[in-house]
């Protein structure tokens, strides 16, 4: 039996599905719209419902919301759909990282040996109430006694976060909304995103303001969607190909990550850097960590998941990355979280076009740098949609599906795959930056 | 993006009649003969109303609110280590020891700010508004609030580092908004 460092075992990644995320699903529940993204990731390794049930050990589900649904226990109501019942299974919840953890808490099955196959699923059904209601639920995601009372609403706290970016290390609104431009345009290759938009930095400038600075087309939108993902041990993978007659593309969650902060922004601390193995001391004289610019949640998970999968230098390191962009403004925050450039050069690294694709063109003149890491090549939350419970999942399943290099099979477009991609890295993040997973994925 | 207006325009490029929550209240609704043809029928939506009200403790942070109605902004200290809190906290996140209850200055600086265009239902009316996270030599950390008297049609960066006053509401509502910021002249 294969054995990692603390006595984890090897689990390996081998099927994923997706629904279409969009603005509202009224032709179907929640149950049956969980069911496309599972009966998608069954289909891939050529298991019918009936073999998962005799093939599966349990499950783990996502979703984030009680009150976009006004129904408690919606998890055992995929279960039984799903026909999964009377197999082990739970839900998790962890905000905006709700998906991300899923994912890891399926790892935790398979790796302490608990399980040797285990389904991840998650959706969220944002529809049922209007935007400025749907608002006001999330921002029910802050403090009710001092945040929430003041006037709720997430798009002002991260505005007030980049305020501060701005001031600390003078990114641009021009510098985000280039990530509008790129994960838009990533998205028009990706049949499953809900906004496929060719933009200018002009259209993300000249859209409705929602919060200063941050406009319409700096936030992502509400969605109602699901995805599915099978995790297995190599007893489990041994099991499924018996089942099937086939061999399922292997990826291996080589590293899981996760960190935490205080729900208030206002109680994070002003101390010192947490730093990754390539950084140094002397690289933040004077910075005040994290304040209200950087998420010390999304260093700490990016920190664990490195120093579990053996990775030194992060953009050397690792070829593409999915991360959590719920905001233009957040994905800069988070290039700097992971260490794919230094703190405060967030608004550099995405002007030089190293998280761009190398094949596309933007619009935006020469990249020095174009396509050194690609970061969100599906188009990340901004364009995809962000069904909460889902969205985690999702990533996960976009770089299970780069690594097998199986983007055009599933997307019937081969613009967004990575040539030859080896490492990926998938972020998923909640709240303010409350809780943050980071995962490593590799090609076997 | 299709949004349902209430008090706020939509949020479109495109000029459209504003949609409304209401609808008209259905009694029947036609069914086929053939009970194959079910599957392409359209789905039924219907409104469901959900008021709540919640009875609410401040239970250890309550102080701040009575604070709040007599004049006094309060946050906590630690008795051990002597860390600061600019929003109180009952027990320090250093060190796990008691807090104490502290007057804040009633001047301190914009740490950061935003001005909110649009928001939550419940704040939809207000706007646009300016939150803001305050600043205080010697306190650890911060404090969010409304900013008012600044001109919301113009935010600049120019704000952040702005001397702010602490003004009270004369009737207190026992709510953070029982305090505001204002410039300090
Ligand atoms: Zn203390």
């Amino acid at each position: 039996m294969a054995k990692q460092k603390n006595g984890r075992r090897d689990v390996y990644f081998i099927s994923g599905g997706i629904s279409k995320f969009a603005k509202a699903r009224p032709d179907v529940t929640f149950q049956p719209m969980v069911k496309e993204a599972y009966d998608y990731a069954l289909k891939d390794i050529g298991l019918d419902n009936r073999q998962a049930r005799e093939v599966f050990d349990g499950s783990v589900a996502s979703y984030f919301s009680d009150h976009f649904q006004r129904q408690l226990m919606s998890g055992i109501m995929v279960q039984d759909y799903l026909g999964l019942c009377p197999l082990p299974g739970h839900r998790v919840e962890a905000g905006g990282a709700t998906g991300g953890v899923c994912f890891q808490e399926a790892y935790k099955n398979i790796a302490s040996g608990v399980m040797d196959t285990c389904v991840a699923y998650g959706f969220e059904t944002m529809s049922h109430v209007n935007t400025w209601k749907g608002n006001e639920f999330i921002a029910l995601a802050s403090d009710v006694s001092f945040d929430y009372p003041v006037g709720g609403f997430y798009s002002g706290y991260y505005a007030m976060m980049v305020v501060r970016h701005m001031q600390e290390f003078g990114t641009t609104v021009e510098q985000l909304a280039r990530v509008s431009v790129k994960n838009h345009i990533n998205a028009f290759h990706n049949k499953y995103a809900q906004k496929r938009r060719k933009l200018t930095i002009a259209d993300v400038r000249n859209s409705d303001m929602v919060a200063w600075p941050l406009t319409l087309l700096d936030i992502c939108v509400m969605s109602d969607g699901a995805a599915a993902c099978v995790l297995a041990s190599e007893e489990g993978v041994e099991r499924i190909r018996k089942a099937t007659g086939k061999s399922p593309k292997l990826v291996k969650v080589t590293g899981v990550g996760r960190g935490t902060d205080a729900m208030r922004m206002a109680d994070r601390p002003h101390a010192d850097v947490i730093l990754l193995p390539h950084e140094k001391k002397s690289d933040y004289k004077g910075l005040k960590y994290p304040g209200v610019h950087s998420f010390r949640a999304g260093r700490t998970a990016s920190k664990l998941a490195y120093e579990h999968a053996g990775i030194n230098n992060p953009i050397k390191d690792i070829d593409f990355v999915e991360l959590h962009d719920a905001y233009t403004s957040s994905e800069i925050q988070t290039y700097e979280d992971m260490g794919l450039c230094k703190y405060g050069e967030g608004g550099a690294f995405v002007e030089s076009g190293a998280p761009f694709m190398p094949n596309i063109n933007y619009g935006l003149g020469k990249l020095p740098r174009q396509g050194e890491i690609p970061v969100n090549p599906s188009g990340g939350l901004i364009a995809c949609g962000h069904p909460v419970g889902a969205t985690g999942l999702m990533q996960a399943v976009f770089a299970l599906w780069q690594l097998q290099g199986s983007i055009k099979k599933h997307l019937g477009d081969n613009t967004i795959q990575v040539k030859d991609a080896k490492r990926g890295a998938i972020h998923s993040h909640a709240g303010t930056g409350t809780y943050v997973t980071v995962s490593i994925l590799e090609k076997n | 993006m299709k949004q349902t207006c209430l008090e706020k325009k939509p949020l479109t490029e495109k000029i459209k009649l504003a949609e409304t929550d209401d609808g008209a209240i259905l009694f029947r609704v036609p069914f086929p003969k053939n009970l194959k043809d079910l599957h392409d029928m359209s789905p039924i939506i219907i409104k469901q109303p959900y008021h709540i009200d919640y009875i609410h403790s401040f239970g250890q942070d309550s102080p701040f609110f009575a604070g709040l109605a007599n004049g006094k902004l309060l946050g906590t200290k630690c008795s051990k280590c002597g860390y600061t809190y600019g929003t109180p906290k009952g027990h320090c996140m250093n060190c796990g020891t008691r807090c104490n209850w502290i007057e804040l200055p009633l001047t301190g600086r914009v740490h950061t700010f935003t001005v909110c265009q649009f928001g939550s239902e419940e704040f939809l009316k207000e706007t646009p508004f300016v939150l803001a996270l305050i600043e205080w030599d010697k306190v650890d950390t911060l404090f969010l609030t409304r900013l008012v008297g600044v001109d919301a049609a113009n935010p600049s960066l120019d704000w952040v580092g702005m001397k702010v006053r602490a003004q009270f509401k004369r009737n207190a509502k026992f709510k953070p908004t029982d305090v505001y910021f204002v410039p300090e002249k």
